[in-house]
């Protein structure tokens, strides 16, 4: 039997019982969408927190006061644990660091912003120009802080933008004299409202680090941000800031510092096998649609039990019958994948339409292997009933009406 | 007779089928030969092994022992391959339900011994269009076996049977399930290919059907009782 003969003849024994032919296609294509909507879910999961980490900045290194000690107990801590505060003098010193392309120290606390005779409690963030840039802080109106002598400062606020509703309303804010704490600031900007894994800005006011400092009567840094010069000089850059504090501080490794590529990393890594775990449990759907393979052509065959007689008689070999079930299988499960396929990008698109923060894209592994795992299941389940039908008895077969 | 090989010859065939604990023999020690261009018919009551023995002649089942030469060769022998390769070239079937595929036109099933052949689309085209004119079905082609006639389901069986030019022709009680007047077309039909040459066996427990044939044999209990022929 030439080949386009077989593919022809195994479509029209499909078109000839359409209802078993939709049922089938009906759910390799349900196993088949819900393997590409499932990892579009887990890898999107992986994209947006991704997508989020960059958003904070990239090729961070954070500097934290104190050391976070996993290595067990040791003698000498015991003796002088006494941590030495971070200070805009080490943050300065950060900037010799080769690797090291940008600092911002940052001052936190809470005080009072008072306008025009409204008050409110707000959050407090004291650091420099490089803040900007080193966590792509974006800009509703404005300017950030100007840059100059970090120890010093223009008396200069950045406010949030929920704020900026309360105190001013629908009256410009820019060029307005706020009163945070006991001083007196000039608002230069706004910021843009962020929503995600950033600092929630919204309710922040932003001052240069030195009166942040001197608004809450203290020296000392809530953390050090530096961002190094390339993704791959973060390495280097944390080296060189662990080996500068610890000149700085008499020779001790008192601060710990964090990089945010370590911690996409391993985000990155969690989530991709997630999205592999899932592929696995929607691939099961496709092994159930497989045995639904086999029983559906299995009642094939025996419904067709007289065709099959008279195709013998006529001088089909148990090969040709063979191959013409396993065809038709193949047909099936092929059109159930790539229905599947379709299906599940469509609901890939609808989730995106839904959540469009949410970049649900299914990743091009698992749409492949959607469609392959649905091909081979479909022809292995196929195996069984084609060698039924081609073992059958000629002259039994016949006599069956 | 003729004096060259004849077309058919079995010697010695028996056949047993095993029901429970009880054999049958469905064919007993069966001596039969058929020269090319005759017209036999097989008769019988039913489970006198008739129909075993047609089923034997166009190797779909296998004697337990004995030997069946087709055209001189022993094709008992053979691989199943090798057997449906001679079903495919050697033998056509009329069945008594025709037996055409439902799903598939007149010209499909037609077509479907050449398509089992793997011969190319144009000259089965060509051949499947000989055949519809030949039996009057060319306003038929594509009618689904359901749109037709008894008499018009068999003619197509029978064109089908035939497209392949078999040598012999084994029809299993073709009128059965016919008419009088168009059991009567269909047999002149099978009788007018009989004339250009076809062997043809028809089996049958009608005995005005039988008698139309030259030549009758007689079975009984799986064994021939008759045989017109060697009187």
């Amino acid at each position: 039997m030439r080949a386009p003969d077989l593919i022809r003849f195994a479509r029209d024994a499909a078109a000839g019982n359409p209802l078993r032919t939709f049922l089938l296609v009906l759910a390799m294509s349900i196993g088949v969408a819900a393997v590409v909507v499932l990892t579009a879910l887990g890898d999107g999961a992986r994209r947006y927190v991704v997508n989020e980490f960059a958003s904070i900045g990239t090729n961070l290194v954070i500097v934290l006061p104190g050391r976070s000690e996993t290595g067990g107990f040791n003698p000498g801590n015991a003796i002088t644990n006494t941590t030495r505060d971070l200070t805009i003098d080490d943050a300065l010193a950060l900037l010799r660091g080769s690797a090291v392309h940008r600092v911002a120290p940052l001052a936190v606390g809470t005080s009072e912003i008072s306008y025009g005779g409204r008050l409110r409690e707000v959050f407090v963030a004291g650091t420099n120009v490089h803040y900007q840039e080193i966590r792509r802080q974006k800009m509703a109106q404005g300017r950030f802080l100007s840059g100059g002598d970090w120890r010093r400062g223009a008396a200069e606020a950045i406010i949030g933008a929920k704020i900026r509703d309360e105190l001013f309303g629908a009256q410009p804010a820019l060029g307005q004299l706020v009163r945070i704490g006991d001083r007196r600031f000039r608002v230069v900007g706004v910021m843009a409202s962020s929503q995600g894994l950033g600092m929630n800005t919204d309710e922040t006011v932003v001052v240069p680090v030195a009166l942040a400092q001197a608004m809450f009567n203290s020296n000392t840094l809530f953390r050090i941000l530096v961002e190094a010069k390339s993704r791959e000089a973060i390495e280097t850059a944390k080296t060189q800031v662990i080996e500068i504090i610890k000149q700085r501080h008499e020779g001790e490794e008192d601060v710990t510092v964090i990089t945010q590529d370590a911690v996409l990393s391993t985000f990155d890594k969690l989530l991709g096998t997630l999205t592999l775990a899932v592929a696995g449990i929607a691939a099961i759907s496709l092994a159930v649609a497989g045995i639904l393979v086999m029983n559906v052509m299995l009642v094939s065959v025996t419904q067709r039990t007289a065709e099959i007689g008279l195709l013998k008689a006529l001088g089909a070999t148990g090969g040709t019958i063979r191959a013409a079930f396993l065809t038709e299988a193949a047909m099936l499960s092929l059109a159930g994948a790539l229905l599947g396929f379709l299906l599940g990008h469509a609901g890939a698109g609808a989730i995106r339409l839904l959540y469009p923060v949410y970049p649900a894209y299914p990743p091009d592994w698992a749409a492949l292997a959607g469609l392959g795992t649905a091909l081979v299941t479909g022809i292995v389940f196929g195996v069984l009933p084609a060698r039924r039908a081609a073992r059958l008895d000629p002259v039994e077969s016949l006599a069956k009406r | 007779m003729t004096t060259s090989a004849p077309l058919i010859e079995l010697s010695g065939i028996e056949r047993v089928f095993y029901l429970g604990d009880s054999e049958v023999h469905a064919l007993h020690q069966l001596d039969l030969a058929i020269a090319a261009g005759e017209y036999v018919a097989v008769m019988g009551p039913s489970g006198s092994g008739k129909s075993t023995l047609l089923n034997l002649l166009g190797l779909l089942d296998h004697p337990n022992s004995g030997t069946y030469r087709l055209e001189g060769r022993d094709v008992t022998t053979l691989t199943l391959e090798e057997q449906a390769r001679v079903r495919r070239e050697r033998i056509g079937f009329v069945f008594q339900s025709f037996h055409l595929v439902p799903r598939l036109t007149a010209a499909e099933n037609i077509a479907l011994p050449m398509i089992l052949a793997g011969i190319a689309p144009a000259e089965r085209k060509a051949r499947v269009a000989q055949a519809l004119d030949d039996y009057g079905l060319t306003n038929r082609a594509d009618h689904r076996p359901n749109q037709l006639s008894g008499g018009q389901r068999q003619r197509v069986a029978i064109a089908r049977a035939t497209i392949m030019q078999p040598a012999v022709l084994l029809a299993d009680e073709p009128t059965g399930n016919l008419d009088r007047a168009t059991g009567e077309d269909v047999m002149r039909l099978l009788e007018e290919l009989n004339g250009q040459g076809v062997t043809l066996i028809v089996v049958t427990h009608d005995a005005a059907l039988g008698a139309r044939a030259r030549r009758q044999l007689r079975m009984e209990d799986g064994e021939l009782r008759h045989d017109s022929a060697r009187q």
